[in-house]
């Protein structure tokens, strides 16, 4: 307990009032003594107050502190969305090393903060679908959906009912527009949102396989024999003959590669921009036509006959890994935007999910009513699941077991392949006879980034866009299961580095033989390679001892035997240590 | 269904595309790092194009000043005025100089012989120039009327005259020669004479912070320091070769730099002369002059090479070399004090203005653009240890000659270092002690 009652600190001009305390050995009055002594400690203690007390401004308690309480708290995952990983923390011993690895860790960890702050700026918010608590989601039809939103949204819900044969759909990277290709031949590109066709044409043969190239003014199509590639009039740009018979085509916009299998089980990158084949080889798998890219670090997933998906880049003729995710031939496989988690589906009418980062898995299980045809991750992570003629789309199945599907729709028609579009709540599903569009509230990303993909760019942004584009191409030698490689130390190599560097100052530079070498006629080619083979066991013998030197070295000059001069030979011998 | 909420993404186009034609385009962000996947290989693409695109630019060379009819011998920087220059030849003229439109404003013959040095005086109103013919000449730095042609003051000195240098507040100024002499501008006998038992100094320097410390070289291989109020010099170190040039660090007084005869310069602490704080070696030949940038972090030095190299003060190696196919062998260069420009004084009468950091553009800068090159440069920091980047960063072409004596110097190093490690391997162990770079130069440093 504190005195309840506060002394007033006394001063000089209050000793007249006060009587100072008579103490037994004060002789001289009215002078104080204080018996202090002065320690090392005591005076960097004061020295130390004296500083803090000058430089500092009066404690702001109170008022001010209430009226302001500094910068609005963030929520943890807020700013774990943003993280860049943990910092290197006290792994750094060098004190001047240490406090620059600290400088940069501080700006780091601002920008993670100044960037989950700028949040607050986004306009626009996703979209919701709620119920009752008795009522379910999937009871919910695209005509209650369309009746339920404003007009322009509801024009978002269309069906094309088209004659050749079942079609794949697929959107361009910034969602505008929407480009279909059927097997009897029809191909056809669109802007989805105006419904303004930007050509449409029969090729008069089979398209396997369609993709947007890095914008919206050039398409690839995978026919019968070759590829060919077409501008936004239809006019046929290329027929690439390197690459035929394709099953597959994936396009890797960072990188400028269009990725296709084919037939026999051919890979091919072929780089857009210069028309190169940056990888060619056969995976060994045979006929796959279950293929997809994750998106995070721009591999190639393919699933074969076997149940086993591989991962794949244009450089490793290997695939990079591989997993045995079911027992029965895979008929879907679809990874998600932040390449977390990867969805396969069998034959055997399972879908699992699978942690794609560490192989790991199955996170979860799920038995379906049958074999999916198509599986689809959204940018929200909801995952669209074909079966014959119904999409049923799951919410947050990922990380938790999900009973029911958050939405259904059925169709009266087979479908072929579905795409989430990009930056809407949209579903466009490509059938047997045509494409229908589907509005699936909370699917897409409400806020785009104008400068990566911007749904309402002009021609001229385009084009700036793909200069810029082209500037950032990632050279194919970077595709790698993590992407985040390049940033990383390179250790081996370092070490090597470094043990040449302490071998030089002591290895003589090899002497070299400037002796003509005569033909050895009349020896034969076996004696050559003994000889050859002499000479190499030599080398190795030498390299040996002078490894052995190495080690011995230090042992060497420790041990000085202790002589006893003659009685020497009774001294027993020291068994040399491992 | 009585209650139901659904929403979905639907946006009015207003919202995003520009009112008029005029108006700016509208560029939504979005930050979230699941919108920008491959963040590090993008980044380290971008990173190998800026430290490209930084090469691409690299154009130091401005322009050169001509008219000088013999070799440049000295130049000196106005105190004050960025656009001011005074430079003296080996004939004995002095030419004043405009430098922003590149023009000679004055020139007449001041000595005869060379015009050893040339200094201003704090103020910048008048300088100072010392020739070959002893004497000491102060001159008007602007001239209003026929009379300030002629010197203001002219002393005439016992022994031969060097160098001159002018203490930062008082009027005082330091020559070198024969001995290191103290002058006051009103006197004609200097006030003080610092002898050390050397025939002849080449250059003074004052520390235009610590202002009454000075410094100077001397034929026998010393740098000796001195104190304008003591009566004898306070220091010396000796090296292994003689010492052409000195200049103090701006910004940190207690260090010099010095340019040596033996390729490389060293920058001493003044507390601690046995041994240099940095070796800046690059240099292909004898370094003939240093200047630092008003920053202190770093400094320019000429050589007999022909060449001018940047150093950042901390480190061992250069950041840029210059050069051009008529520059002969440097005789001076400077910094300027905008820490933008370098000029450099040769042999063929020639001074040229270069840029400070090669692939700077010049004007004012634009936000956008100023943040497109914070962004560039925080890049190549981040990848700087890349070895592509790296390599891409480091590699300069010089000419043939360089390059020859590069590949001399290097295999002579490596041949002594592979003979000193030889001679370890065989000799007792502690025979022959491993000694380090920077005390192999200082023979000897003297109180």
């Amino acid at each position: 307990m504190k005195n309840t009652k506060k002394k007033a600190p006394q001063r000089y001009f209050d000793t007249e009032d006060k009587q100072p305390e008579q103490k037994g050995e004060s002789n001289n009055q009215n002078v104080e003594v204080y018996n202090i002594k002065i320690t090392p400690g005591l005076l960097k203690t004061n020295k130390f107050k004296n500083y803090r007390g000058h430089n500092r401004r009066p404690m702001q308690k109170g008022k001010q502190n209430k009226k302001f309480e500094g910068k609005a708290p963030l929520a943890p995952e807020k700013l774990e969305a943003h993280s860049r990983g943990e910092g290197v923390g006290k792994g750094v011993r060098h004190p001047l090393h240490a406090a620059k690895l600290r400088k940069r860790e501080r700006k780091i960890t601002y920008a993670q903060e100044q960037a989950a702050r700028a949040e607050i700026l986004l306009t626009e918010d996703h979209g919701c679908l709620e119920v009752d608590e008795d009522s379910k989601t999937t009871a919910i039809s695209q005509k209650i959906i369309a009746d339920n939103v404003d007009i322009s949204a509801a024009s978002k819900i269309f069906e094309l009912n088209l004659e050749f044969g079942p079609y794949r759909a697929k959107y361009s990277k910034n969602g505008r527009h929407l480009l279909l290709g059927s097997k009897k031949g029809h191909l056809a590109a669109f802007d989805w949102v105006t419904k303004k066709l930007h050509f449409e044409i029969n090729v008069m043969e089979s398209i396997h396989d369609i993709s947007w190239l890095h914008t919206e003014t050039m398409v690839a199509a995978a026919q019968k024999e070759w590829l060919y590639m077409y501008d936004n009039t239809g006019t046929e740009l290329h027929c690439v003959k390197k690459m035929d018979k394709i099953l597959r085509m994936e396009f890797l916009p960072y990188h400028f590669l269009l990725a296709a299998v084919n037939e026999f089980g051919f890979m091919t990158w072929l780089d857009i921009s210069i028309g190169e084949v940056v990888g060619h080889y056969n995976n060994h798998l045979g006929r796959t036509a279950v293929m997809t890219q994750n998106p995070y670090n721009a591999t190639l997933c393919l699933g074969n006959s076997k149940g086993v998906v591989s991962l794949w880049s244009p450089t490793i003729k290997e695939p990079l890994a591989k997993i045995l995710c079911h027992k029965t031939p895979l008929t879907a496989i679809a990874v998600d935007n932040r390449g977390m988690y990867m969805a396969t589906s069998g034959v055997d009418r399972s879908m699992k999910i699978w942690d794609i980062r560490n192989l790991d898995g199955p996170v979860q299980d799920y038995r379906l009513r049958s074999a999916p045809v198509d599986l689809e991750f959204s940018q929200k992570d909801m995952l669209a699941v074909g079966l014959d003629e119904v999409v049923e789309i799951y919410n947050n199945c990922c990380s938790q077991t999900t009973e029911k599907p958050y939405l259904r729709h059925r169709m009266a028609k087979t479908i072929n392949n579905f795409k989430f579009c990009p930056y809407e709540d949209v579903l466009g599903v490509g059938t047997s006879n045509g494409f229908t569009s589907i509005i699936v509230p909370g699917s897409g990303e409400p806020n785009f980034d104008a400068l990566e993909s911007n749904p309402f760019q002009n021609k001229k942004q385009r084009k700036e866009a793909e200069v810029k584009a082209l500037l950032d191409k990632i050279p194919a030698e970077l595709i790698t299961l993590n992407p985040f490689d390049i940033t990383e130390v390179d250790v081996p190599t370092m070490q090597e580095q470094m043990e040449a560097k302490k071998k030089l100052l002591y290895l003589k530079p090899k002497k070299m033989d400037f002796t003509p070498r005569h033909k050895k006629k009349g020896k034969t080619q076996i004696a050559r390679k003994k000889i050859i083979k002499q000479v190499a066991r030599k080398e190795f013998i030498e390299q040996a001892k002078e490894a052995q030197k190495l080690l011995n070295l230090p042992e060497a000059q420790n041990t000085k035997k202790q002589s006893f001069g003659v009685l020497d030979r009774f001294v027993p011998t020291v068994k040399s240590r491992k | 269904m009585s209650k139901m909420k659904i929403k979905v993404i639907s946006r009015n186009p207003d919202d995003y595309l520009r009112a008029t034609k005029r108006d700016i385009h509208k560029l939504p962000r979005n930050y979230d790092p699941s919108l920008h996947p491959l963040e590090a290989p993008r980044e380290y693409v971008r990173a190998m194009n800026a430290v490209k695109l930084e090469r691409v630019f690299a154009k130091p060379f401005i322009g050169n000043l001509d008219g000088h009819k013999d070799g440049v011998s000295s130049i000196a920087k106005h105190p004050s005025r960025l656009a001011v220059l005074a430079s003296g030849a080996f004939d004995g003229e002095i030419r004043l100089w405009d430098l922003a439109v590149r023009k000679c404003t004055r020139n007449f013959v001041a000595h005869e012989g060379w015009v050893r040095a040339l200094c201003y005086t704090p103020k910048g109103d008048t300088f100072t120039s010392v020739g070959d013919d002893k004497t000491i000449k102060t001159w008007k730095a602007e001239v209003q009327s026929p009379d300030d042609e002629e010197p203001v003051n002219t002393l005439l000195s016992m022994s031969v005259v060097t160098g001159v240098t002018h203490h930062r507040t008082k009027p005082i100024f330091a020559t070198c020669g024969e001995h290191c002499q103290l002058w006051e501008n009103t006197r004609n006998e200097p006030v003080k004479v610092f002898k050390w038992g050397v025939d002849s100094l080449h250059h003074v320097s004052f520390n235009q912070v610590e202002q009454n410390l000075l410094a100077s070289c001397a034929s026998d291989r010393s740098v000796i320091l001195y104190d304008c109020r003591e009566s004898g010099p306070l220091r010396k170190v000796v090296m292994e070769l003689r010492s052409n040039a000195l200049s103090w660090n701006p910004m940190e007084a207690f260090i010099f730099t010095v340019a040596n005869e033996d390729y490389n310069l060293y920058t001493f602490d003044v507390r601690k002369l046995k041994q240099p704080v940095n070796i800046h070696m690059g240099h292909t030949s004898a370094v003939i002059d240093v200047d630092y940038a008003p920053t202190g972090r770093e400094f320019v030095a000429g050589s007999y090479d022909k060449t001018v190299r940047i150093f950042e003060s901390l480190k061992g190696n250069s950041r840029d070399v210059y050069h051009t196919k008529r520059m002969q062998r440097l005789t001076c260069v400077k910094w300027t004090l905008d820490n933008k420009y370098i000029l450099s004084g040769s042999d063929e009468m020639n001074i040229r203005m270069w840029k400070a950091r090669a692939s700077e553009k010049l004007g004012v800068l634009k936000p956008r653009e100023r943040t497109a090159l914070n962004y560039a440069d925080s890049l190549k920091e981040k990848f700087a240890n890349h070895p592509q980047v790296k390599r891409i960063a480091r590699h300069r072409h010089v000419p043939k000659h360089i390059l020859n004596a590069q590949n001399e110097i290097r295999t002579i190093k490596d041949k002594s270092k592979r003979k000193e490690g030889n001679r370890r391997a065989h000799s007792k162990p502690g025979a022959v002690p491993f000694v380090p770079e920077r005390q192999r130069h200082i023979v000897k440093e003297d109180e």
